[in-house]
């Protein structure tokens, strides 16, 4: 029988996934993609707790993570357009110029 | 059966994620992850929540995922891919392989408690899923509900100010 | 019908408002000044209504609020008003030379520079004014009192391009400070005393009913009443406060007129008739506002003689008709000091404004012939009569009237202070002489100025001795009105032992449903027969024209009398001249002391440690700052670094923790 446990463990599993890419990769939209699967493992835990302790309450939140996600969509991937024109280019580490 | 399925659509999903991370090429990340979301709404239909996996594979597979290729062809990346995508290799692994020993101890010494809500299986068989999420929505969830459709519209207005040409 | 009394206030207000804010816009004198001016003249007619509703009225005090200030517990207080006989005749003082003085100031500002801004100034005085004669509270009277000050402040530096006005202002404010301390550290104890009993209140007329509950005479009543005393001392410019008086007069002579001499500076004879009841229960206060006010009446009197400014002259005249005022409340005589207020408002204005007059022409004189000379120096005047009959009649009236000549208005006041002082039962013959000796020097000195000022021969320059102008119309009607109210002003308040025709003593009997209570629990009255107070009489007019003979004598059958008196006596002339040196010994004692404390705190205090404190933490901020900005790199990958690192170790920490 499939436990809520394998599904916090899956969610943990594809969480850090997503933490290794934001780590590693240098294209923003690249880094953009594994934020969407940090959100959606998350959004898994949500619901895998909700149908566990028998409330609505969860599942509504993934709801509104969904809409921050679409929000955020919208606005990021227009700031990267507007990074591609600036700079031809979207490695953020080409972005370094927020410091001291 | 269902213990097959669910190892099976959860290294589907693994797998997907990884090569999110690991593809050169932006295309096929986004083609990765699109399959990872899919795997996800397979799980959520398991989970007994049939709406959010149709919401799941609109919105994130649908919606998001359209746009987010629309982007990688606008801006020509698929071809355009440097030699050396990737750095930190060793520290983010390090760290992600850290983070996952803490979050699986965690979970492990975790006692899940505060079963028995009013929501059973039962309860959704006959209710359906769609009504409930809807009723909660619409009754006790009203405001936060007005507030993320103000949300979305200054999202809107963003994007638009911020890909305009000339501010 | 009483319900309008918050209209008396109210009018000035307005007037002050639209002058202040639209004045520069309007331009126009005449629009200003009316404006000002009529609001003053509403009021009068709200102020007479009113007071001739108490007067047909039964009940004598009325009270009227607008609304609550602050209710703190068991503690409210009202925006509210008191209007009882005291307080009317206040309002109609203050209205009625106040609308007259500001029909003055028409004329005699004409043409100054900040035109509105005076009779905003004025006005905003005059509201002041009124809160402070009308509250029903001490706490609304406390506003009236710091809003006269802060006027008065205004108004003292009107001219304030110069450093004298700037600094008579800068002192009336600092010395008026401390009398407000003491007013508060009285109204603060007398709240706490009377709490202590389980009444708190600021409302007077419950102040007055609840009184009983201190003891009479005990330390606790005297230190209250010695405290509001200070206050009147500051406000009243009595000894030892009175310094800034006299140099108020850097201030437009209206506002001397107004503020100086008529109304605000009495509103510490106001406040103790307000008291009346807790002074009459501390007799020690009581003696000691006697001899404060018979020192002051004698002192200041004592340095007018040797002024030659005209209106440093009634400067110190003021300072010692208050000083009678005060005597008058110290031996119980409430009624007589009110009295005296009230005629000395209508023979002070006149004067005033009489000496205003002069200097108006003065100036016009002088500025006709392009003289820089100083128009308010009296040595320059002399037979102005001629060019000023109006100034010089309404002037030589009030001089009578100051000088207690019979049935002018200042005889009846004055005579019955002194009868008080000689009678009563608080009273006291050393204060009756100090009070006799200081009449005869009024009569001199004021005579002193009305001769060198319109008599004898005329020595102003010559280039612009004809060209002396009498004053317009605006300016000598308040001139005229005040004298005919000096000269029969008095009439209300004739003393029984020379009333033959029975017309009883008016003033005296409006006022008694205020002070007889106080006076009769206390035992205060005046015992003695009707010929010694007509003996007494004809002693202070004999006085009186000892003093007019002696003017008359040194002034103006031999003018070279004082220059030989200054000759023969070198050492007590410059003592005068410089006014006992009070300034000089004050700067000594307090000003230049303070000033030290001050120049101490900030070079050694302020500089090395407030400031060493301040620069310290920017230093240290600044310090880390710098450290740590290296850490901002700008690149995403060391903020997602920083952010997994932190979540592991919060994660770490519930795990293992």
């Amino acid at each position: 029988m499939i436990s809520v446990h394998h599904y916090l463990l899956l969610s943990a599993i594809l969480f850090c996934i997503g933490t290794f890419g934001v780590l590693t990769r240098k294209n923003a939209i690249v880094i953009f993609m594994c934020i969407e699967v940090m959100l959606n493992s998350v959004n898994l835990t949500f619901i895998a707790l909700s149908r566990h302790v028998g409330n609505m309450d969860g599942q509504i939140f993934v709801f509104f993570v969904m809409t921050v996600a679409a929000a955020e969509a919208a606005v990021g991937l227009a700031l990267m357009i507007a990074f591609f024109r600036n700079r031809e280019s979207i490695d953020v580490d080409d972005f370094n110029m927020l410091k001291w | 059966m269902e213990a097959i399925l669910f190892y099976l659509t959860a290294l589907v999903a693994i797998l997907a994620a990884f090569f999110v991370t690991k593809c050169r090429n932006p295309v096929n990340s986004a083609l990765c992850l699109v399959t990872n979301f899919l795997c996800l709404a397979v799980l959520y239909v398991m989970l007994e929540a049939p709406f959010m996996a149709a919401i799941q594979i609109m919105v994130y597979a649908g919606a998001i995922m359209v746009l987010i290729v629309f982007v990688i062809m606008l801006l020509n990346l698929g071809t355009a891919t440097k030699s050396v995508y990737t750095h930190g290799l060793l520290g983010g692994g390090v760290l992600s392989v850290l983070m996952l020993f803490l979050t699986n101890r965690f979970v492990a010494n975790g006692q899940a408690t505060g079963t028995g809500g009013e929501i059973t299986s039962e309860v959704i068989q006959s209710y359906g899923h769609t009504e409930l999420i809807g009723k909660a929505m619409f009754t006790d969830f009203l405001l936060p509900f007005e507030i993320a459709s103000i949300l979305l519209l200054v999202a809107i207005i963003g994007a638009v100010v911020l890909s305009k040409r000339k501010v | 019908m009483y319900n309008n009394l918050w209209l008396i206030p109210f009018f000035p207000l307005v007037g002050s408002i639209i002058n202040g804010l639209l004045g520069k816009k309007i331009k126009n004198e005449k629009v200003i000044g009316g404006l000002g001016t009529l609001m003053m003249f509403f009021s009068f007619l709200v102020a007479c209504q009113n007071f001739f509703g108490l007067r047909a009225s039964e009940q004598k005090v009325f009270q009227e609020s607008i609304g609550s200030w602050m209710s703190v517990g068991n503690l409210q207080i009202d925006w509210g008003f008191l209007l009882d006989p005291l307080s009317a005749v206040m309002i109609l003082v203050v209205t009625g030379v106040g609308t007259l003085i500001h029909l003055y100031s028409i004329g005699y500002m004409h043409g100054e520079e900040g035109f509105y801004r005076f009779f905003s100034y004025l006005n905003l005085f005059a509201c002041a004014m009124l809160f402070l004669v009308l509250g029903n509270n001490a706490l609304v009277m406390f506003i009236g009192w710091e809003g006269v000050g802060l006027c008065s402040y205004l108004l003292i530096g009107y001219y304030f391009e110069k450093k004298s006005a700037g600094d008579a202002a800068k002192k009336a404010f600092v010395v008026n400070r401390i009398g407000d301390f003491g007013f508060l550290c009285g109204l603060l104890t007398l709240f706490w005393a009377l709490g202590s009993k389980g009444v708190w209140t600021m409302n007077f007329i419950e102040i007055g009913e609840n009184a009983h509950l201190l003891e009479s005479g005990g330390v606790l009543i005297t230190v209250v009443t010695l405290c509001f005393f200070l206050g009147a001392c500051g406000k009243s410019a009595q000894l030892p406060l009175y310094t800034w008086l006299p140099d108020a007069m850097e201030g437009p002579t209206p506002v001397s007129a107004l503020i100086h001499a008529a109304t605000m500076v009495t509103a510490g004879v106001y406040m103790i008739g307000r008291m009346n009841v807790l002074f009459a229960m501390a007799p020690t206060t009581m003696m000691t506002i006697a001899f404060v006010g018979a020192a002051t009446a004698i002192f200041a009197a004592s340095i007018g003689f040797a002024q030659n400014d005209i209106k440093r002259v009634l400067a110190y005249s003021t300072v010692s008709q208050l000083g009678f005022m005060f005597m008058a409340m110290g031996v119980g005589a409430f009624t007589a000091g009110i009295f005296h207020l009230m005629t000395h408002a209508f023979f002070k204005a006149c004067l005033f404004l009489g000496s205003g007059s002069v200097i108006h022409g003065m100036h016009h004189a002088y500025h006709h012939a392009h003289l820089d000379d100083d128009p308010q120096d009296m040595r320059n005047m002399g037979g102005l009569r001629k060019f000023m009959p109006i100034t010089h009649w309404t002037y030589f009236i009030s001089c009578l009237a100051i000088a207690g000549m019979p049935f002018f208005s200042g005889f009846f006041s004055k005579d019955e202070i002194l009868w008080w002082t000689f009678a009563s039962t608080r009273g006291s013959y050393v204060v009756y002489g100090i009070g006799a000796i200081a009449a005869c020097m009024t009569a001199f000195y004021m005579f002193r100025s009305l001769f060198m000022t319109f008599y004898g021969e005329q020595k102003t320059d010559a280039r612009a001795k004809d060209h002396i102008p009498e004053s317009g119309l605006t300016i000598t009607i308040p001139l005229m009105v005040l004298a005919g109210l000096a000269t029969v002003g008095g009439l209300i308040g004739i003393p029984h032992a020379i009333d033959i025709f029975h017309v009883g003593n008016l003033f005296h009997d409006w006022l008694a449903p205020v002070f007889s209570q106080a006076q009769q629990l206390n035992v205060i009255e005046a015992h003695g027969s009707a010929s010694v107070e007509i003996a007494l009489m004809i002693l202070s007019v004999l006085i009186g024209l000892a003093g007019i003979a002696g003017a008359f004598m040194m002034y103006m059958k031999n003018p070279e009398a004082p220059g030989k008196f200054t000759a023969k006596f070198p050492g007590l002339h410059k003592i005068v001249f410089n006014k006992w040196y009070v300034d000089e010994l004050y700067d000594f004692l307090f000003v230049n002391p303070c000033k030290r404390i001050g120049t101490f705190l900030w070079r050694g205090f302020d500089v090395k440690v407030v400031d060493g404190v301040v620069n310290g933490v920017g230093w240290v901020a600044k310090g880390i700052g710098a450290g740590l900005k290296y850490t901002q790199s700008g690149y995403l990958h060391n903020y997602a670094v920083a952010m997994v690192v932190g979540v592991v170790v919060i994660v770490g920490y519930y795990v293992f923790g």
